[in-house]
């Protein structure tokens, strides 16, 4: 699919950007949502991350464009953003509305193609039961060298070898963040299950590294 | 979440953690295209003409108009531009302060322009132009003189005539070589008036001393002649006036050229 938008972009990249922009926002827009928490946060970020994409085709000659790796090469501009602007920040706490499931962004529509097709069973009624405000909260407070890798394996569905060019680390580092990343999710998952009453609230973790 | 839930399988977390992909903001994409210049955003303003439409982009200013509704002004500037245009519901505030304090004279205010698509003698023309304080005027002859084309006189009043930013680029200070104020672009000669007036320049009395043949004012204590609407000759004091038909008249009389309105590039080409 990418391969004959790059063409495209090669060849024109005004007539073909907004094809671009079509294809990726609702990615870049994901990737910004689950790592920042907050929608105009992500969307500002979204947005830079397509401006800065557009600038940057512009500079490049067309064998450059041709060999770009959209999914990876995006995906890294909108993390590096992402970065900027949580060492800009000063800390926000992870509110009651978000461990309470009443996230802001809760209303906006799952992706029909990545909406959970529960299995059936016990299962199925727990996972309907838990809200994607409350998924989301927890990967909020994951640290970042979790966050980020599970992000983009689990929410934006990279491969680990598209992973390994958009972070700059190896697979196998990655492979074992990510296997990381979904034990402390699920045992915080049973803690906030199990508990009689909220779990503490600990600040979420800032973009920083 | 009180009660007791069936322990999770990693797969689960999995399958959770995909269902949090959502859909981007309706605004994102136009918004995008906006920024990068591939589209534009417009949306009225108050100006000393009435409301007016402005639009533009990531680049800058892409037009300014005094289309009668939206439907005209949207067509019109797609056809001139060829790029999408959107309705905002107001000019971004940063973007109206500077034309308003451009308007009221500050020449220092940083506005940026989107003129892709124009002729470089076009840019140089709505260059020179921007140079024109508020409250004066120039004729044809002194910007084209002034970006070293002489004889380019009516080039240069077909340039104006297509200025896509009037007021920002104030081709309204901009007169006919006899001195005469002349057409104007943003619906009439009688706006150009309105417009002049409005920056504290009396066309009636510019027109006057245009039809006595006067071009130039001088004055007896500095031996310097000007522009008769330059700043510094209008604080000229009536006994000190000197009036001349032509800069070869005041060159003869031991004047010599302003440099601010230097008017030895009205009439170059004569």
């Amino acid at each position: 699919m990418d391969s004959r938008l790059l063409a495209d972009l090669a060849a024109d990249l005004d007539a073909a950007f907004e094809r671009l922009v079509l294809a990726h926002q609702d990615r870049l827009y994901t990737i910004a949502l689950r790592l920042l928490g907050d929608p105009r946060d992500a969307e500002e970020v979204a947005q830079d991350a397509l401006v800065r994409a557009y600038r940057a085709l512009a500079t490049y000659d067309a064998d450059r464009i041709l060999e770009l790796r959209l999914r990876p090469w995006l995906a890294t501009i909108a993390i590096n953003l992402c970065r900027n602007r949580g060492r800009r920040r000063t800390p926000i706490l992870a509110s009651l509305e978000v461990l309470n499931g009443a996230d802001p962004t809760a209303e906006r529509r799952p992706l029909a193609a990545a909406a959970i097709e529960p299995s059936p069973g016990p299962l199925e009624t727990a996972l309907r039961r838990e809200s994607a405000a409350h998924w989301a909260g927890l990967v909020l407070r994951l640290p970042e060298r979790y966050r980020v890798p599970i992000v983009l394996r689990h929410v934006d569905g990279l491969s680990y070898d598209e992973m390994a060019q958009a972070l700059g680390r190896p697979e196998g580092t990655l492979k074992a963040q990510v296997h990381r990343g979904l034990s402390l999710l699920r045992s915080e998952h049973e803690r906030a299950s199990n508990a009689d009453h909220l779990p503490a609230i600990e600040p979420a973790q800032e973009m920083t590294a | 979440m009180t009660a007791r839930s069936t322990p999770l399988a990693i797969a689960d977390v999995e399958a959770a953690l995909a269902g949090l992909a959502v859909e981007a903001p309706p605004t994102l994409a136009p918004a995008t295209l906006v920024a990068v210049g591939l589209a534009d955003a417009y949306a009225p303003l108050d100006s000393p003409l009435g409301p007016v439409f402005v639009a533009w982009n990531g680049r800058g200013i892409s037009a300014v108009d005094a289309a009668g509704d939206r439907s005209e002004f949207e067509a019109r500037h797609r056809r001139s531009v060829g790029r999408p245009v959107r309705a905002v519901a107001e000019v971004e505030p940063q973007l109206a302060r500077a034309i308003a304090r451009r308007l009221a004279g500050d020449r220092r205010v940083a506005i940026d322009l989107d003129l892709r698509g124009r002729s470089e003698f076009e840019r140089a023309v709505w260059s020179k132009t921007l140079e024109i304080p508020r409250g004066e005027v120039r004729p044809y002859g002194w910007i084209a003189a002034e970006i070293g084309r002489p004889r380019a006189v009516r080039a240069v009043g077909t340039a104006l005539a297509h200025n896509p930013v009037p007021l920002v680029v104030p081709c309204h200070r901009v007169v006919r070589s006899d001195g005469m104020i002349g057409q104007y672009s943003l619906g009439g000669p009688g706006n150009k008036r309105t417009i002049l007036a409005a920056e504290g320049l009396d066309p009636a009395e510019l027109e006057e001393l245009a039809r006595a043949g006067i071009r130039y004012i001088g004055s007896d204590t500095t031996r310097i002649y000007c522009l008769p609407s330059c700043h510094n000759a209008r604080r000229i004091t009536d006994r000190h006036r000197v009036p001349f038909r032509s800069a070869a008249a005041s060159e003869a009389a031991g004047f010599r050229a302003c440099m601010e309105c230097r008017p030895g590039s009205a009439y170059a080409a004569a």
